[in-house]
């Protein structure tokens, strides 16, 4: 018997042991790398241990729930680790093993983190937080893990809080994670109502037993609410402003598995809590995708910070998994499991593998920012001589990001191709026709996203420095070398052996749909992945790659017969004649999404401000002064004029509020009578 | 076992060496269209043996990046053709990799070139990079909702079942989803080889290249993988178009006999369609950049409309 529950609760207790070690430690003792590497070590240990009860609530296949003492009345700490919590926590520990490991050099050198003791204990109570969120089997508890970890990601987002920015991105962030709080709220206590509990076995299925109205509004919230937290458009802008300002390793925590939660939730609620929701549920969330995705590597390619940019494409890819529920949901109202089992695959299997390339990718920017002191895309330049290890790792993550063969990010897409495809046939009407649109859609994220990450690594990496910064950067320590190692290894199996892998996700669809999807998935041994049948389409990414390395033979044969004996050279690159080609030369990362600003211009609304002081004559101008930027437009639109409305409204309410004691003294007595006399009614 | 292997050797035979002939063939009649004589249809091969056998010249800001692009992008545009039926419906790498799988395998080699295009630090790099993955990126839906009408059709995204489905339906294309799907795949094949109206394989004008400009800086032995590639591509795109739309001649059993008309017939469909890119080539001026997406949007639009009328008429049409 594996003994998942001790592996859950040691983890857990791990988590809290460092959570509370590294406050104690900033309080009384000095942080040395020896306490760091106790605490990132309690992270990692903590990481292993849960990633085995994950493991252990897959192989077993069946859920395990038992409760913590709470020691509070009406407070039931149920814990249950059933396939989907056990999915979650599996993902969540490959992430926060390689993050611990990356932590260690990243603390121990960031000059800019006051105590590193401090966060070590934050990035603690963070894990504990997620921990509780993917197994907490109760409205109540789930809404307090929920709490501390929006709590404890809160506090890592303003660690260098002396910055605005910083600021900023944390009041945007906790605002926004509140108010989807709310929406939870209310949704969870609809769905309660009807079942008579809090507790989520007897939730199992209760969507269907509310009447149809009570049940769209509970979905829509809860939708919502999950997607404030997954940063679905247009409820994404506390994204860009958070992500970027975190420490990089909470960062990449942050988008590789903190926005997962959003994504877990939904699942939950999708495919555990209601039966089987009518067509326009599958419509709402197929469509809310595909404006994520689309949009999300739109105002990706517009931005030159590396660390921004990398939190737009984490919209994009939580609109692709989302593509995949869309369908999922539309499947199962039109009465198909095993498509509606491919389809959550697919977007199960991206919430991983977009959890290990982001996780990559924001690792690879932080040991960027660790060497250059900049997140300024046009800074760089160079990279890939002064930090070859990290450019390789950065690659492999742009490559799987792009959804490249053989890669991971590939794999999953290709599933979430095949379901989007199957849905022509599988469903009726108009809604037919949104399937291959919202797979063109899907093809255009991906041609975008390659484009974008093209410029990330070229600018970045490639040609010469443009700064001091990037002339001075050198390769990170071993442990962020090492940690971003991991995720790359792990991108790279997992885009290989994915055939191997989707077994994993048998329970989860038995759980789900009562069916075992991933049998008819593999063939060949498992070195062929099929949409259900080989004659419905099928790849092989192991063959792929096979076959990219033979082939390759033919021009190293082509070299021995006639190359061989020529020479090589170093000569410069052509500069038309000019003396000398300098790092201005070089396109930058604006040129080069350019194009895309202009033909997407009524997106993006772009406005520049170009100013030229000259002497003689325009054509020699001794200084140019060049301002560019695009129009946010959900913040212009929606939220500037939602914000001054909420303004006014706090400015009218502002008597009630006078700052007297007597006052609220009145306040609560009225509302304890108003529930009393509420109380015996009811 | 034996017999797969063959047909992969095969094919990678016709790929490798059949694909400059294309290229060849359409210099020679936009050069007789332009009453000019033409190098003659074994240049390409010329240039290739020159170009494979002289040094190279790697500029000095390039990393390993600029090294490996030439073989990532030959190898993956190599591949891309083994999974594509060319003279059998069954291609040899068939069942390894659909026209997903193809397309994805294209863009991994393009995301390379255009890295090799910025490793350079010079402008003109940066400048092809990025306009090449613009159009790419917008001429993809096109591409992809073309590629998707037809596989409704047949239900699957694998091409030898594709073409296996096509065999049968003599006429079938010309079912309105077929013909608009076509049309839209032929725009996009246009794009995506840099043809005119979209770019100009001729040019070397700075500011007017695409392809070109990522490629400015190779030479030798790397630009000769380069351009092979740019042929093979051309070549893997135009066996798309003719085998899904119009898969006669493939032949199913294998006999000596039916092989050789196999390959006539696969040769004379793609000189034809080659025929026309270049007649499109020849009758049009190059567009300004900023029209090409206007370009890529009927492309787009066309292929909706195949989609629309497979919805409305049924997958097979009328």
């Amino acid at each position: 018997m594996w003994p998942t529950r001790e592996l859950y609760t040691s983890g857990l207790l791990v988590f809290a042991i460092g959570a509370l070690g590294g406050v104690a430690c900033h309080w009384w003792a000095r942080t040395t790398s020896w306490t760091l590497r106790l605490f990132c070590g309690s992270a990692l240990s903590g990481a292993v241990l849960v990633g085995g009860a994950g493991l252990g609530g897959l192989l077993n296949a069946s859920e395990l729930s038992w409760s913590l003492p709470s020691g509070i009345p009406y407070l039931n700490c149920v814990v249950r680790i059933d396939p989907l919590s056990s999915f979650f926590l599996l993902t969540l520990s490959l992430l926060a093993a390689s993050v611990a490991v990356y932590s260690f050099g990243y603390l121990r050198h960031d000059t800019a983190a006051k105590s590193p003791a401090l966060s070590c204990s934050l990035l603690n109570l963070l894990l504990a937080g997620l921990t509780l969120v993917f197994a907490a089997a109760d409205v109540v508890f789930f809404l307090i893990a929920w709490e501390v970890m929006v709590a404890a990601a809160y506090f890592l987002v303003v660690t260098k809080h002396e910055a605005e920015e910083s600021r900023k991105g944390g009041l945007l962030y906790i605002l926004m994670s509140r108010s989807g709080t709310g929406m939870l709220f209310i949704g969870f206590l609809l769905l309660a109502s009807a079942a008579g509990t809090t507790d989520f076995r007897a939730m199992h299925a209760i969507g269907g037993k509310l009447p149809a109205a009570a049940g769209g509004v509970a979905f829509v919230l809860l939708f919502l609410g999950f997607g404030v937290k997954a940063g679905i458009i247009p409820l994404h802008i506390w994204l860009p402003a958070a992500h970027p300002v975190a420490p990089s390793n909470i960062s990449a925590l942050m988008s590789g598995i903190l926005i997962k939660t959003g994504i877990y939730g939904m699942a939950r609620v999708f495919f555990d809590f209601y039966g089987v929701l009518p067509a326009w549920a599958g419509m709402l969330v197929l469509l809310v995708g595909v404006i994520s995705a689309v949009l999300g590597v739109l105002y990706a390619l517009m931005e030159h910070d590396l660390k921004r940019l990398l939190a737009y494409h984490s919209i994009e890819n939580i609109g692709i998994i989302l593509m995949g529920f869309g369908a999922a949901l539309l499947f199962r109202s039109y009465g198909h499991p095993n498509l509606a089992a491919l389809a959550l695959i697919a977007g199960l299997f991206h919430t991983l593998n977009h959890g290990l390339f982001k996780c990559l990718l924001f690792l690879g920017a932080g040991s960027v920012l660790h060497s250059t002191h900049t997140r300024n895309m046009e800074e760089m330049g160079g990279l890939i001589r002064r930090m070859p290890a990290t450019a390789v790792y950065f690659l492999i993550g742009a490559i799987a990001i792009s959804g490249l063969p053989p890669l991971n990010g590939f794999v999953s897409e290709w599933l979430t191709y095949q379901a989007l495809l199957a849905g022509f046939g599988a469903t009726a009407e108009l809604t037919r026709v949104a399937f291959p649109v919202a797979g063109a859609l899907l093809a255009l994220t991906a041609a975008l996203a390659a484009a974008c990450f093209v410029k990330a690594f070229g600018i970045t990496f490639l040609a010469l420095p443009r700064s001091q910064a990037a002339q001075a950067a050198r390769e990170v320590s071993l442990s962020m070398r090492g940690g971003m190692a991991m995720l790359a290894l792990a991108c790279l199996v997992l885009g290989l052996g994915a055939s191997w892998f989707l077994p994993v996700f048998d329970p989860v669809t038995q759980q789900a749909f009562g069916i075992n999807a991933t049998r008819n998935l593999a063939t060949g041994n498992g070195f062929i992945l099929t949409a259900g049948s080989p004659q419905g389409g099928s790849v092989s990414t192991p063959v792929l790659a096979l076959m990219l390395v033979a082939l390759s033979v033919i021009p190293l044969i082509l070299w021995l017969l006639w190359g061989r004996k020529q020479k090589r050279s170093i000569g410069p690159t052509w500069d038309c004649g000019l003396p000398g080609l300098t790092a201005d030369n070089e396109y930058t990362a604006t040129a080069f999404s350019k194009p895309l600003r202009m033909i997407f211009g009524a997106l993006f609304r772009p406005r520049r401000e170009i100013q030229a002081e000259f002497e003689v004559s325009p054509y020699y101008p001794k200084a140019i002064h060049f301002e560019s930027e695009i129009q946010p437009a959900f913040e212009k639109h929606f939220y500037d004029p939602l914000r001054d409305r909420i303004l006014r409204m706090a400015r009218s309410m502002r008597p009630v509020q006078a700052g007297s004691v007597h006052a609220y003294l009145a306040y609560i007595f009225l509302t304890l009578i108003l529930l009393l006399l509420f109380g015996v009614r009811g | 076992m034996i017999a797969q292997i063959i047909s992969v050797i095969g094919q990678t035979a016709l790929v490798l060496l059949f694909s400059p002939l294309i290229t060849a063939f359409s210099r020679t009649i936009k050069a007789r269209l332009q009453t000019r004589r033409g190098p003659g249809l074994f240049q390409p091969y010329r240039d290739l043996h020159k170009l494979l056998r002289k040094g190279m010249v790697i500029p000095e800001t390039a990393s390993w990046i600029f090294t490996a692009t030439p073989y990532v992008l030959f190898a993956t545009t190599l591949l891309a053709g083994l999974l594509i039926p060319t003279i059998a419906t069954q291609a040899p790498l068939s069942l390894f990799g659909g026209v997903l799988a193809v397309v994805y395998l294209l863009a991994l080699g393009r995301f390379f070139l255009a890295l090799g295009g910025l490793d350079t630090g010079s402008s003109f790099g940066g400048l092809g990079s990025s306009r090449e993955m613009t159009i790419s990126a917008i001429a993809e839906p096109a591409l992809m909702l073309a590629v998707f009408t037809v596989a409704l059709g047949a239900g699957s995204t694998n091409l030898s079942s594709v073409a296996q489905a096509a065999v049968g339906q003599s006429w079938r294309f010309l079912s309105p989803s077929q013909m608009l799907a076509f049309a839209a795949l032929f725009i996009v094949l246009i794009a995506e080889t840099g043809r005119i109206p979209v770019d100009n394989p001729a040019t070397h004008l700075e500011l007017t290249m695409i392809h070109e400009a990522m490629i400015l800086e190779y030479s030798g032995p790397c630009l000769a993988l380069i351009e092979w590639s740019a042929s093979m591509k051309q070549m893997v795109l135009m066996t798309l178009l003719v085998n899904v739309f119009f898969p006669y001649g493939l032949s199913a059993d294998g006999s000596p006999l039916g092989m050789l008309i196999s390959v006539a017939l696969f040769v004379f469909k793609l000189l034809i369609l080659a025929l026309a890119v270049v007649l499109v080539e020849t009758g049009n001026a190059k567009l300004r950049l900023f029209r090409v997406p206007e370009l890529l949007a009927v492309a787009f639009v066309l292929s909706a409309l195949a989609l629309i009328s497979t919805f409305l008429f049924g997958v097979h049409g009328g």
